[in-house]
């Protein structure tokens, strides 16, 4: 592809900054634990041994949300959490993703429900929805490499 | 006789006409007593050596809306020593609803009572922190009570998708 491939075997690779930023990002997110309701329960069990999230680089899951790039909303946002999770939201450093696990936090679940915020879209922007009541861990981790794949398609001149 | 029986007894003797009704459903016997009565009867029930229902189990609330009275608090007493529980009822008016509180007697019933104020607006006067419990401070309305609205939002189908898309609100960056 790039000089090396005309050098011979040099030791060296040659890529683009974009791609290097973007590889080291996905293969470095760390999730901030924010389990609020069932999902939370397969989300561990995405963690655990049979699922291994940490094939992905992502086994941290950070209590703080000062050193956390991905915030999994898993669960039900009530109206009474969603002040908490913007708050928590805002003190993640950019770049930060969103991914709204499960149908309560997608669409406001599968009830009519007075305490329940219908999406947690109106309060924090989100990259990827996975749907699910609550989604198998198989459907978590899709998400996820979705997330990726959005990732590195990210452009250097919109990363401000 | 049973625990409950002299239970009911008493209160019969010493209340009189306050004690409204009691009826037993499956073995489950229910007092239904006037509201200011109803810390005398549970001072009663609790410090009386052969009655000794020392411990409030729970307390919750039913809206028969639109009858009258509308509400009855419901109160679950249960005796350790005798290992029996007897229910107590209190009917409360659907306007401006108050009843005593039942802290005085019962510590505990402090939250079980911010609950019900919470989700029925009971107002349990002589109570020492009635606020809301479980919804924001600022929440407006009771949820439990019958008339109150279900939370509402359209199920997006493909055909009013793009509709219900624009009005919803959505967070920005």
């Amino acid at each position: 592809m790039g000089v090396e491939s005309k050098l011979g075997n040099l030791g060296i690779v040659t890529t683009t900054l974009e791609q290097v930023v973007n590889w080291s990002r996905t293969r470095a997110m760390w999730p901030m634990l924010f389990g609020l309701a069932c999902c939370a329960i397969e989300m561990m069990a995405a963690e655990a041994s049979d699922f291994d999230m940490s094939r992905f680089g992502m086994e941290l899951m950070r209590a703080s949300p000062r050193q956390s790039d991905l915030m999994i909303v898993a669960g039900r946002v009530t109206r009474k959490m969603a002040p908490v999770l913007r708050r928590l939201y805002d003190q993640m450093p950019e770049p930060k993703w969103v991914v709204a696990m499960g149908d309560c936090c997608s669409c406001g679940g599968i009830f009519n429900n007075y305490a329940i915020v219908p999406g947690v879209d109106e309060i924090v922007p989100v990259d990827v929805y996975v749907a699910g009541c609550p989604p198998r861990p198989e459907a978590l981790i899709h998400g996820i490499l979705t997330l990726h794949q959005k990732v590195m398609g990210e452009k250097i001149r919109e990363y401000a | 006789m049973s625990v409950v029986e002299k239970a009911v007894g008493k209160l019969q003797e010493r209340f009189g006409k306050a004690v409204l009704e009691v009826h037993e459903f499956r073995g489950q016997t229910t007092v239904i007593l006037q509201g200011d009565v109803l810390n005398d009867a549970c001072t009663l029930l609790r410090d009386d050596p052969e009655l000794s229902f020392g411990y409030l189990a729970a307390l919750t609330a039913v809206d028969y809306w639109p009858k009258e009275p509308r509400f009855h608090v419901v109160y679950q007493l249960y005796s350790h020593d005798h290992a029996q529980f007897l229910g107590l009822r209190v009917p409360v008016n659907g306007e401006d609803p108050h009843t005593p509180s039942l802290e005085p007697v019962f510590v505990n019933a402090n939250w079980h009572e911010r609950e019900l104020y919470d989700m029925f607006g009971i107002q349990f006067d002589g109570s020492s922190d009635l606020r809301r419990i479980l919804m924001p401070l600022d929440w407006e309305g009771h949820p439990l009570r019958k008339d109150y609205p279900l939370g509402y939002e359209e199920v997006q189908f493909s055909f009013n998708f793009d509709e219900i898309d624009r009005r919803k609100p959505y967070a920005k960056e």
